[in-house]
């Protein structure tokens, strides 16, 4: 995108400061941003606004040809009176009069057909690529990113944002070009006709104007009011209709609709602040302007009488003061889109601007696995949120070749999950470096990178879809045969096969539900599948039985003898026959070594060991 | 856009690979124009403001009068100052003096009528959501799980959103309305002969409106089903951004995405052809209508059988008239799609609360803390029963502990004792006392529940541990949290108790959400605990410290655990084993094995849980379970 220049790009590591608007500033710059986009669609806005201007014009002669027929006809009266009437003539000029009206009719009718529709395929067009933009922006944003954003916030942008943004080319760009040529026009035609009577006519245009400039900034707080609001009580609701057992088991039932009232309550009172804004604004317009039609009806009167202007000339400037009605109204409604489009823009430029603080350094070669040696040298991190002197991880360092595995064991909160995020590059180390067969995994394309590590997750996300499909995730172009192979290592293809739909049994939230031991083998299953040099298993057999766990460990050992495998576990099965086991405390190797080492040592491992054991043996009754 | 591309396989289409949901989520979008029940019951909803509500309509009426006024006054000042040449400044100055003050009445009828209709609409908007939220409270737990959250949302946000087009509009169409009567009285009475000729265009617009409306309707279904399925699909992104992060399939789900946009595109843009191809069509039968005006009322006028004053006013009347006609035609998509709205909130509203209070239910301040189960039978759906003859009593001080396999019933027994459901047949008694006589308070208040996924409100952690009981000092609070050993971890987050979670504690660990689930259950404080005890997912020191924080939390409270751990299982004073909705043994741990039922056979198969059991393990007692007794 080049107009993210303008804006300082920011990382998206730095969350707190991203997050809100800068309501006085951001809104010309906003504006302007959206309005260039579009008139990337050249042809179709060269139409629009042609269209625009064609449609105003024909809409200006409507008035004159009333004016003129006014006059014929009273003119023929006078005539008539006169008695040298020539009625065929007479006929024949209002005949002509009513068909030029017509023609004007009909081509302002096609005009602004045209510039209604060229206006809103721009305003649709936009809305596509700033769909495509924020999607595109939300899949690289790192993971820090997003632990940290709600995903309500991030949909009310993808849904109501984008549709702000995109009303604007209508309801903004071509309703200004429309309003001015009609106001200005009007404005010549009738100070052309009468200097006095059109500056009583169009007295009412400046004082619109500025009322409309204030109502646009109060409107335009309490919008971004609302909007918070709103989302902060639809937070309020989805989060006790999620939890509606625990609100159910505690009797919160008043509890939580106090709470609910505090929200609402407030965003009622925002609603009606806007009502009453919004209101006050439109009809004081419309009354000025019908004060202004007052005057002109007076003073143009006294003209007429005094013979300084035709009853014609009076008609036309009142009918010009008729079609100007609506455009009146709309500046109201013009100020509620700017409001709106400067405040949803804002919002999503805020996102599609960030940098994703992930990603190919300048020059960035992919990655060449030659043996899949994973190497972490006295890697220190810290994640963005945490103090400065405060570390998740120190001082870590091991290797972990192809056909060895390595396992790493520790208390919660010890870091051992961030080692694995740190191998994916989720994060970048604070300190020290990652290597794969010697490649820094900073220097190295992130795609190609990820392509060699494929990290088993502890509570893998079921997408609403086929099994088979959840399953080839990682690799959607694989082969029914690859799949079956992928489900057999992770003991779930006979579950599978018992299914109704076998493999296209659909899965997720409108799915059949999985047991948590079954979600984790698919898992396993799908990190398997796309035969990554590296396999990183977090905690991913913890709700798998014993029994099954074993099975599926039997079954991997043929596909790991050529990978490097890190089995991160609290359950020491799980990681026993590791050739290295880690122990992590508070970010730190406080152990390492075999389990025939680690045992002999006598130390922590072997003191979680005999916890672990002891809890399983039928002796020691609890 | 310049798209980051990956391998060249990257750039086909993946046969699998899909975005977003498969499932379509399309609800019915437009109802019946006018739906009865749907009236009756918005007009309950109505009755509070009715005051305000006949006040806009006068206001309404009073406005429209005002504004059909405004041409028969221009067409005063013509023929009675202005025409033929008889100039009189006095009855100008007249009219004009009548002009400003209809117009002020117009201004202030406009003014009161904008304000009270945005209002009255906001209020009734904010009361019907706060009526379905409240009755999504009490209704019964089986319609809860029955229906996705996102489903109530949409109902509690974009039903609710399609009703405020509605009252916004609802009040201008009558005006509307009124003032299309008014424009037609007014154009007879001017003239019976132009006015009826003038006229003869709108039943043509009707005609083409009707024609028009069902295929531009269907053009617009297009578009919004195509938008929540581009919408869905985002959502999904968002969601499950970890998983696409992790399998690199960001380029194939980009394509995939813009796919779907482009479609969203397509079908919006055929939708816009619709809105706009009206336009062309009221244009040219506006003109029309002014050129009938032109023709035949000028020769009238010259023949002077017409005042020039009122083919001033025809004009002027007939370039309003059309507003009211397009505005009432999109009423009618508008009342439509209000109605089908209407009926999904009136829908959740008349929800049945089966599960009620009893006039005079008890709410005892003290119970002793036992549960029984006295032939209990019962299920979600009717014929299909998920307990059958459930017998057992806990008492006082004991640990009950439910084993057996996912789907036997253990979760059912415990929502039983809290009455989230009400059972088919038999008895439930707490205290002593059958459920139904007892108000859900006080149950609540009796009975605390932990939950297998800590389930933890945004907020901070002091205010999640006392959720439970909000008037909880803060030592209760950091005493609750020591107990279930939680204060230390507590104290290290950045602002101690004040901390605020983030989206439902995403930034605890599992275990640590599980011991603030402790804690709140401890503030509580209650004679009864229900536990479904968390299965694999925490590691042996954080379980070690649950283990402990649980035999304190147990402390002289009676239990009912759903229990996965052996450690638990053979901890409880009593355990009943569930298969397929019975209780198949029960007894304690040595007399189970010495049974060498299930249980044992189980249990000697060293299962670290009993949930994700091979299924071959449990099936050959299926044949036995499944006998009628």
């Amino acid at each position: 995108m080049t107009s993210s220049s303008e804006t300082a790009s920011r990382l998206d590591t730095d969350v707190e400061t991203s997050y809100r608007i800068d309501v006085s500033k951001m809104d010309s710059r906003v504006l302007w941003r959206i309005t260039r986009m579009a008139f990337r669609h050249r042809a179709r806005m060269t139409i629009a606004i042609a269209a625009t201007v064609c449609a105003a014009s024909f809409q200006l002669l409507i008035p004159q040809y009333l004016g003129q027929a006014v006059d014929e006809a009273r003119g023929l009266l006078t005539r008539a009176a006169g008695g040298m009437a020539d009625a065929t003539a007479a006929q024949e000029a209002l005949l002509a009069t009513a068909l030029l009206l017509l023609g004007a009719a009909v081509a302002r009718g096609l005009f602004t057909m045209l510039q209604n529709y060229q206006g809103e395929a721009v305003g649709q067009l936009i809305g596509y690529q700033l769909r495509l933009d924020l999607y595109r922006k939300l899949q690289q944003l790192s993971l820090a990113w997003h632990d940290r954003v709600h995903t309500g916030d991030l949909m009310t942008r993808g849904i109501i944002d984008i549709e702000g943004v995109r009303l604007w080319v209508d309801t903004g760009i071509l309703r200004m070009v429309l309003l001015t040529i009609l106001i200005g026009g009007g404005a010549v035609v009738l100070l052309r006709n009468d200097l006095v009577l059109g500056l009583v006519a169009l007295s009412f245009v400046p004082v619109v104007g500025i009322r409309a400039s204030f109502a646009r900034l109060k409107l335009r707080d309490t919008w971004i009011a609302l909007q918070d609001q709103m989302s902060l009580l639809t937070k309020v609701m989805e989060e006790n209709l999620g939890g509606i057992r625990v609100v159910r088991a505690f009797a919160a039932q008043d509890h939580e609709l106090r709470r609910y009232d505090r929200v609402a309550d407030e965003a009622l009172r925002t609603a009606s602040r806007r009502v009453r804004l919004f209101v006050l604004s439109t009809t004081q317009m419309t009354f000025v302007y019908f004060l202004a039609m007052g005057a002109t009806l007076w003073i143009g009167g006294a003209k007429v009488v005094a013979g300084d202007i035709t009853l014609g000339q009076l008609a036309e400037a009142l009918a010009f003061m008729l079609i100007l009605q609506m455009p009146v109204r709309q500046i109201g409604w013009m100020i509620n889109s700017i409001a709106r489009a400067s405040t949803c823009g804002g919002r999503l430029f805020n996102v599609i601007d960030l940098q994703p603080s992930i990603a190919d350094a300048p020059g960035a070669k992919p990655l060449r696995v030659t043996q899949g040696r994973v190497r972490f040298s006295n890697v220190d991190f810290r994640y963005p949120a945490q103090a400065r002197d405060d570390r998740t991880l120190t001082g870590i360092d091991f290797e972990v070749g192809p056909g060895k595995m390595l396992g790493i064991v520790g208390p919660p909160g010890s870091g051992k999950t961030t080692i694995a995020h740190l191998l994916g590059r989720y994060y970048d180390v604070t300190a020290g470096s990652i290597t794969i067969d010697g490649q820094d995994i900073r220097e190295v394309t992130v795609d190609s990178l990820r392509s060699a590590v494929s990290i088993v997750q502890q509570e893998p996300f079921l997408f609403t879809a086929s099994l088979d499909h959840n399953i080839a995730y990682g690799n959607p172009w694989a082969e029914r045969r690859t799949i079956e192979r992928s489900a057999g290592i992770a003991q779930l293809h006979n579950y599978i096969r018992s299914l109704p739909e076998d493999y296209r049994t659909l899965v997720g939230e409108r799915g059949v539900s999985l047991s948590g031991g079954q979600r984790q083998r698919l898992s396993i299953a799908r990190a398997i599948l796309p035969e990554s040099r590296i396999l990183v298993f977090d905690d991913s057999t913890a709700a798998v039985d014993a029994a099954t766990e074993s099975q599926i460990r039997a079954a991997l050992g043929e596909i790991a003898r050529d990978r490097a495998v890190i089995v991160i576990a609290h359950r020491l099965t799980s990681l026993m026959q590791a050739d290295e086991i880690l122990f992590l405390e508070r970010g730190r190797v406080v152990e390492r070594g075999s389990h025939a080492d680690l045992m002999a040592a006598g130390g922590r491992y072997r003191e979680l060991y005999e916890l672990q054991t002891r809890s399983s043996d039928v002796e020691v009754s609890a | 856009m310049k798209v980051r591309t990956g391998s060249p396989a990257m750039q086909k289409r993946p046969p699998l690979a899909v975005v977003g949901s498969q499932v379509s989520q399309d609800e019915e979008l437009f109802g019946r124009v006018f739906d009865k029940w749907v009236m009756r019951r918005f007009a309950a909803h109505l009755a509070p403001y009715r005051l305000r509500i006949a006040a806009s309509v006068a206001a309404v009426l009073l406005f429209t009068l005002t504004q059909l006024a405004i041409p028969l006054i221009v067409r005063q000042v013509i023929d009675g100052a202005l025409a033929d040449g008889a100039g009189d400044t006095e009855v100008l100055n007249l009219f004009v003096g009548i002009f400003v003050a209809v117009v002020t009445v117009n201004y202030l009828a406009n003014h009161f009528m904008e304000t009270i209709v945005g209002r009255t609409a906001q209020n009734l908007l904010f009361d019907l959501r706060r009526a379905m939220y409240a009755h999504l409270q009490v209704v019964s737990l089986s319609f809860m799980d029955r229906t996705e959250v996102g489903r109530l949302m949409s109902r509690l946000q974009g039903d609710v959103y399609a009703l405020q087009e509605f009252l916004e509009s609802s009040i201008f169409a009558i005006g509307d309305l009124v003032l299309l009567i008014g424009i037609v009285v007014v154009l007879l009475s001017l003239d019976p002969t132009l006015g009826a000729l003038t006229l003869s265009v709108v039943p043509l617009l009707f005609l083409v409106r009707i024609v028009w409306l069902p295929r531009a309707r269907k053009a617009f279904m297009a578009a919004r089903e195509a938008s929540s399925a581009v919408n869905g699909a985002l959502a999904e992104g968002v969601q499950g951004v970890r998983a696409i992060q992790e399998l690199r399939r960001e380029d194939v789900n980009f394509t995939l995405f813009a796919e779907k946009a482009s479609q969203n595109l397509r079908a919006h843009l055929r939708a816009s052809k619709f809105t706009n191809m009206m336009i062309p069509i009221v244009d040219t039968l506006n003109g029309s209508a002014m050129a009938v005006v032109i023709v035949v009322g000028g020769s009238m006028v010259l023949g002077e059988a017409l005042d020039i004053g009122v083919m001033v006013a025809f004009l002027f009347y007939v370039q309003r008239f059309f507003d009211p006609i397009r505005s009432l035609t999109m009423q009618y998509s508008i009342m439509q799609r209000a109605m089908a709205a209407g009926q999904r909130i009136f829908e959740v509203m008349d929800v049945e609360i089966d599960v009620k209070d009893k006039p005079g239910a008890e709410d005892p301040a003290e119970i002793d803390g036992s549960i029984e189960f006295r032939n209990v039978a019962f299920g979600y759906e009717p014929g299909n029963p998920v307990l059958r003859d459930i017998s057992f009593r806990v008492e006082p001080g004991e640990t009950l502990a439910l084993v057996g396999p996912t789907g036997s019933g253990k979760t059912s027994i415990t929502a039983l004792a809290h009455r989230f459901y009400d059972i088919w047949e038999g008895q439930v008694l707490v205290g002593g006392r059958d459920v139904r006589d007892m108000t859900q308070a006080s149950l609540g208040r009796h009975i605390s529940l932990v939950l297998q996924e800590p389930f933890l409100f945004s907020g901070t952690i002091a205010e999640n541990i006392r959720y439970a009981k909000i008037e909880a000092t803060h030592e209760d609070v950091v005493a609750a949290a020591k107990a279930v050993g939680a204060h230390d971890f507590i104290m290290r987050l950045p602002d101690g108790y004040e901390t605020e979670l983030e989206q439902r504690g995403s930034n605890l660990s599992l275990g640590q959400r599980q011991l603030i689930s402790f804690a709140r259950a401890l503030v509580a404080d209650s004679r009864i605990l229900i536990l479904d005890e968390a299965t694999a997912n925490v590691d042996s020191y954080t379980e070690l410290e649950i283990q402990r924080a649980l035999a304190r939390l147990l402390e002289g409270r009676t239990a009912v655990v759903i229990a996965h751990r052996l450690a638990t299982i053979r901890g409880a004073d009593r355990i009943l084993v569930l298969q397929q909705g019975r209780i198949v043994e029960r007894g304690n741990h040595d007399e189970l094995m010495r049974a060498g039922g299930l249980y044992a056979r189980l249990y000697r198969m060293n299962y670290a849980s009993f949930d994700d059991m091979p299924e071959a393990e449990v099936a050959p007692s299926k044949a036995e379970a499944s006998l009628p007794t």
